[in-house]
């Protein structure tokens, strides 16, 4: 585990359900620590549905090799975004990954000792959705590294029911929870102003309650954020003033906190 | 039977059902290395054609896929089912196999229901008289229990729910799927590549980082010789219940869903608002099509379910033993 030596914090971003937010929230809050002058790896262990070098807009990248191993795609020049994913591997990015468990648990075991991640303060995981092979695989190779996981979710019931069953896997593998981030919580119309509880409401502040785990913020549903997304930006640099913006900083500040009591 | 590759496999399995099962240099060392070379795995599993028996009576199979989770493949099975048991003519069965997080028992209501079994196998559970489903959900004894298996495990359930479960005589059997190109999606086409399959319908959001992985998904069908009957494009734009403006909450950039699917020849059927109503139904465990029939998510959903119908009236379901194009 040489490669890892010098990675002083892991964030495992774990839910449940997909669709959720995990990608998005792991690229946000990478930006965000990036921002604050932290030195940043983001590795995204979702084999199937690598999102996350569009996220970043690194999708033309390939990834090189060294002596040690892999070296990451870097975000820019000034290399304190370093990021990690199946999608650069892929010879066109419309190929299926159609791969069983064992090789998929391969593959995770290859990008965490064989990727040159250098001197971080956070590596950040994302991850697919569920409880399954990528996620033991995860658990058992950064078992010693890992600060801590969060967990994101949506307001729904369907949602956190998910989420519930995640937290299991959390305890079971005896991985520190740092949090819960409720995701989409709501929608401001931008004609008459009115909130919309498009997936229902508070769903994710209950479970926090309920299992009492940290509670790191809700974020709305914007179509600003995902705008962001689709260019590969960070919303925290977007002009105009925001409750996403406020929200995002809000995670992180209570990320930190947490992760470093 | 073994698995294409097993658990205990090492990282270059060759996959026991390759010329090189058993032969080649990563084989060395493997606990299966014997039983591979010796060609016995090679042969067809026998639950295969015990399944397409099972399934006899079952008139169409269709999977729901979709790259990208969290886009609506459960709500869309569940509201797909609805509307075709609105019919009464018409027996409904669904069944889940997203083994981590088996979302349909709360969506259809039926959450704390459990599995009985009689002489004929496991009775699925009643949503309506005509409308039946299957779900790992039902088997978990607490709502914080975790399913965490790996993948040969997994497979192992999906065969059970496709070989002992009576679901009786069906005209639809509608798959509920997890996310991915991975075990699952594998193991249901396998296994039923005896019994048939109609063909997959794909659900998407606009955006276009789920549009990255609708791709896949089609073109991971399209290597296994899946038809396609079609993309559903949901969560298409809101419409605010207060002062009805719409908004686009998940833009589409490039061509959007059309474009994508018109490009990659596959068939659209059709867009779903991205509506309150729907997820308020499913929390609840209500049906959207019965609750709110007059909703724009409840018209559009007629609207799918009739095409995706008339695919499967108009075309044969192809098992392994047909040639496809």
């Amino acid at each position: 585990m040489e490669n890892l030596n010098l990675v002083k914090n892991v964030i495992v971003v774990l839910s449940g359900k997909g669709g959720v937010g995990k990608s998005t929230l792991s690229v946000q809050i990478a930006y965000g620590l990036k921002a604050l002058g932290k030195t940043v790896g983001l590795l995204d262990v979702d084999l199937c549905g690598p999102s996350i070098p569009k996220l970043l807009n690194l999708e033309d990248c390939t990834v090189h090799q060294c002596d040690q191993g892999w070296v990451p795609v870097y975000s820019s020049q000034d290399k304190q975004l370093s990021v990690m994913s199946i999608g650069f591997l892929l010879k066109h990015k419309d190929d299926p990954v159609i791969w069983r468990g064992p090789k998929k648990t391969a593959m995770i075991k290859q990008f965490v000792t064989d990727v040159c991640w250098g001197e971080l303060d956070y590596l950040i995981v994302d991850t697919p959705p569920g409880t399954s092979d990528e996620h033991l695989s995860v658990i058992e190779n950064l078992r010693k590294q890992i600060t801590g996981a969060i967990l994101i979710t949506t307001p729904q019931n369907v949602a956190v029911a998910d989420v519930l069953r995640e937290l299991t896997f959390c305890r079971k593998g005896s991985v520190p929870v740092l949090g819960i981030v409720e995701n989409m919580s709501g929608y401001i119309c931008q004609n008459c102003s009115e909130c919309i509880h498009v997936f229902s409401k508070g769903g994710g502040e209950e479970l926090a309650k309920q299992e009492n785990i940290p509670f790191l913020g809700q974020v709305p549903l914007d179509p600003n954020l995902a705008m962001c997304c689709e260019n590969g930006e960070s919303i925290l640099d977007a002009l105009v003033h925001s409750n996403t913006k406020d929200a995002v900083l809000n995670v992180i500040e209570n990320l930190l906190q947490v992760a470093h009591n | 039977m073994m698995e294409v590759v097993p658990e205990n496999a090492p990282e270059h399995c060759p996959g026991t059902q390759s010329e090189d099962a058993g032969k080649a240099s990563a084989c060395a060392g493997c606990p299966n290395q014997t039983i591979c070379a010796s060609g016995q795995i090679k042969e067809p599993d026998p639950d295969i054609a015990k399944i397409a028996e099972c399934l006899s009576h079952v008139k169409h199979k269709i999977l729901v896929f979709s790259g990208k989770g969290g886009v609506g493949k459960s709500t869309v099975t569940a509201n797909l089912g609805f509307s075709l048991s609105s019919n009464p003519e018409q027996e409904v069965g669904i069944l889940d196999i997203d083994i981590c997080g088996p979302s349909m028992p709360r969506i259809m209501g039926v959450m704390n229901e459990q599995v009985h079994s009689s002489g004929y196998g496991w009775s699925p559970i009643y949503v309506e008289d005509n409308l039946s489903i299957m779900s790992p959900g039902f088997l978990l004894s607490s709502p914080k229990d975790a399913v965490i298996w790996r993948g040969a495990k997994k497979n192992g359930l999906i065969k059970q729910f496709l070989r002992d479960v009576d679901w009786g005589e069906l005209d639809y059997l509608l798959i509920d799927t997890p996310p991915g190109t991975s075990d699952e999606h594998l193991s249901i086409v396998n296994f039923l590549s005896k019994a048939g399959i109609d063909g997959a319908v794909i659900v998407t959001t606009p955006q276009e980082v789920a549009l990255l992985d609708v791709r896949k998904e089609i073109n991971f069908c399209k290597k296994l010789n899946l038809p396609i009957i079609g993309i559903i494009e949901n969560m298409s734009k809101l419409v605010c219940p207060k002062c009805q403006h719409t908004s686009i909450i998940f833009p589409p950039t490039a061509k959007g869903v059309a474009g994508m699917a018109r490009e990659m020849q596959v068939p659209y059927l059709g867009d779903i608002p991205l509506d309150p109503l729907v997820g308020k139904c499913g929390d609840n465990g209500k049906s959207l099509p019965h609750t709110f029939p007059t909703s724009p998510s409840a018209i559009a959903y007629k609207n799918i379910t009739e095409k995706v119908q008339k695919f499967c009236l108009n075309n044969v379901a192809p098992t392994s033993e047909d040639t496809i194009n």
